[in-house]
């Protein structure tokens, strides 16, 4: 996974809460074996519509998205955060997250900036007045600017120094080999197994 | 001070404690595999040189892509087929354990756990899809996961995680004839919200729980993830046990009394504090039907669609947004509204006990004139005791369709899809826009209010219908 310290860039404004997985993905996109070439699915219905934000420019070059409340809701499918990340966004900006999207966002590399409604509310009125306006995102501050506003957002601690440090989960687990063992070693002989 | 069930399993999996920025390292009992969401997990295994870890712990089958008609035959969709070939080859490569299209345990990832026994009390369970939470029916910490940690789980049997907060989902009282398990989760989402349940772990809890089969349960788990929750459980009991007892996978002999000594002291202590309570009156709930684009979108069938006038602005237009994509008008009754397709089906409620429920409404009447019905069983097991049963006539003879086991029309990624714009009652569990197949719409219902339904052509329960019995009510 590439580090990620600080990001800056367009500013796409999505004024919608409870964007779900599916329509982020739609299920028919997910029939791919490979890792990449996802971002034709990218809120795949919504983008029939001409007057859709992505197919508005400046904003379908964004990488910052600044969507409503509980965004990433619904299905598990990792999916969704590579057809984000494949269209070009770096960073997610809400005031919450569906729990497994936040979870996958922090593996594959997406930051998912956690901040109050208030501010997304903030961040929107700024973007619309100024479209195109690039955000700086800055990981080991915990701030993002734009223009002249500031605003703080939140993100695991965990996912934070993985970010930043650009580790991979199995290797810093794998450093725990000797306690999964033990711990294997330990575990009630009633429990079930698949053989 | 005493401990929820939720942190006693979490407990008994702590394979290291977390140090700095790490958080606890939990083991992981049973991880579930399907073809969607684990081809990309096998590829970085591969890349990385690593193997499963734990094959023993691990188990996969075919449910997403499969065509509910002509099962054995080659599946006509070249995309699908391929990304079921390469489950196949995947699990043949890593030494995985899989259950095909044609077997005789296939069928849905969350109806097989339990059905082999695999699936028990006290053990953590996970499966690259936010459904796994069903299997906390069992009092087992069951939750859903992305490809990443599907690969992390693979390489090391363990995750790196938070511990989860909790929520008793306080249940008083008793749920009246023609009152499911699925009106009650309906009920909690609707009160609740689709963030509601953010962060943490439910517990279902009190008298109409402990009243309820292994299948209403699953129900009621399977859903958690709609309110926001990373997972739902249940403590196990008699019900459970019983449940278990004889499952192919269950412990024998000696094992067996060893774990069900173990499972009975699975519960929340009486001293214990939840993060949060919510409380619902089981005795209140009426049939639950959902009218718009969220699960959390519902109401009892007797009232009508919401009007957007005079709700705060958010509200109103989150509520138009709803209608526009439903085609519904403010006001209109729940129950006038006409439906093209009805879906007794899903990973939600396609156990045995929900198509007998449903055959019980249907038997006598007939599916409504230009109305479809699918019957989807979760798994072949069910489809086979269903025909054991003759469940399978009385849904032909009433002019519904009888199909194998899958996931179905709960997604828009096999052959059952809705043509834009076509409207449904479904008993699966998302009424997202196009989930049921681009311009669907869908309505999230019970089984039994899916009956009703498919019988009189528009939302409906059974006490709609004339000369019915219920018996399995």
């Amino acid at each position: 996974m590439d580090a990620f310290t600080t990001h800056t860039g367009i500013a796409t404004p999505l004024r919608v809460s409870n964007v779900d997985t599916d329509q982020i993905i739609p299920a028919v996109y997910l029939k791919r074996v490979t890792r990449t070439g996802f971002e034709d699915g990218l809120f795949a219905s919504w983008r029939a519509d001409p007057g859709f934000v992505l197919n508005t420019e400046p904003y379908s070059r964004g990488s910052v998205l600044v969507a409503g409340s509980d965004f990433g809701t619904g299905s598990s499918r990792e999916h969704a955060v590579w057809a984000l990340m494949d269209y070009g966004f770096r960073v997610v900006i809400s005031s919450r997250f569906g729990e497994i999207f936040k979870g996958n966002s922090s593996k594959a590399g997406l930051l998912a900036a956690t901040v109050e409604q208030s501010d997304v509310e903030l961040l929107w009125k700024k973007i619309e007045e100024r479209p195109g306006l690039e955000l700086t995102v800055d990981l080991e501050a915990l701030t993002i600017t734009a223009d002249d506003l500031v605003v703080r957002f939140t993100v695991d601690d965990y996912a934070r120094w993985r970010l930043l440090e650009g580790l991979d989960d199995v290797d810093i687990t794998l450093r725990s080999a000797d306690a999964i063992e033990a711990y294997e070693a330990r575990r009630p002989a009633h429990k079930p197994t698949t053989v | 001070m005493g401990r929820t069930l939720a942190e006693k399993v979490w407990d008994q999996h702590v394979v290291r404690h977390g140090e700095g920025q790490e958080p606890d390292l939990l083991y992981i009992d049973l991880h579930l595999v399907h073809e969607v969401t684990s081809p990309q997990a096998f590829d970085g295994l591969r890349l990385a040189g690593r193997p499963v870890r734990r094959p023993d712990l691990t188990i996969a089958t075919e449910d997403h892509n499969v065509p509910t008609l002509d099962i054995l035959a080659p599946i006509a969709d070249e995309v699908s087929r391929t990304q079921v070939e390469t489950l196949r080859r995947n699990v043949e490569e890593f030494g995985v354990k899989l259950y095909p299209m044609g077997d005789a345990n296939q069928g849905i990832v969350h109806m097989i756990g339990p059905e082999l026994g695999l699936t028990q009390p006290g053990t953590t369970v996970v499966c690259g899809d936010s459904h796994t939470s069903t299997h906390g029916a069992f009092g087992a910490l069951a939750f859903g996961i992305g490809t990443s940690e599907v690969e992390h789980v693979m390489a090391t049997q363990t995750l790196p995680l938070r511990p989860f907060k909790t929520m008793a989902i306080e249940i008083s009282g008793r749920l009246r004839p023609g009152v499911t398990s699925k009106d009650v989760i309906l009920a909690v989402i609707a009160q609740i919200g689709t963030g509601g349940g953010a962060g943490y772990v439910l517990e279902y809890r009190g008298e109409a729980v402990r009243e309820m089969s292994m299948e209403a349960r699953m129900t009621m788990c399977n859903m958690s993830i709609e309110a926001g929750g990373r997972a739902g459980m249940v403590a196990p009991d008699d019900t459970t046990i019983e449940y278990l007892m004889g499952r192919p996978h269950a412990p024998q002999g000696e094992l067996w009394d060893e774990a069900v000594a173990a499972w009975r002291e699975l519960r929340t202590d009486d001293d214990a504090e939840f993060d949060k309570v919510v409380h619902i009156d089981a005795d209140a709930l009426t049939p639950f039907v959902t009218w718009g684009t969220n699960p959390g979108q519902g109401l009892p069938l007797s009232e009508a669609v919401p009007d957007p006038e005079g709700m705060s602005d958010d509200d109103a237009a989150a509520v138009r947004k709803a209608l526009a994509y439903m085609a519904l008008e403010p006001g209109t009754k729940l129950r006038d509204i006409a439906v093209d397709v009805v879906f007794l089906g899903s990973c939600t409620n396609a156990r045995i006990e929900d198509l007998r429920a449903a055959a019980d409404v249907l038997k006598g009447h007939h599916v409504a004139d230009d109305v479809q019905m699918l019957v989807v069983p979760g798994s072949m097991k069910v489809k086979a005791q269903a025909e054991a049963e003759g469940l399978d006539a009385v849904f032909t003879e009433a002019g519904a369709e009888w199909r194998s086991a899958g996931c179905s029309m709960c997604l828009g990624m096999n052959p059952d899809q809705l043509a834009p714009g076509q409207r449904c009652a479904s008993t699966s569990n998302r009424n997202f826009e196009g989930r049921q197949g681009k311009g669907g719409r869908t309505h999230l219902v019970s089984p039994l209010v899916a009956a009703a339904t498919a019988v009189r052509g528009t939302l409906s329960s059974p006490e709609d219908l004339t000369h019915t019995t219920l018996t399995f009510a």
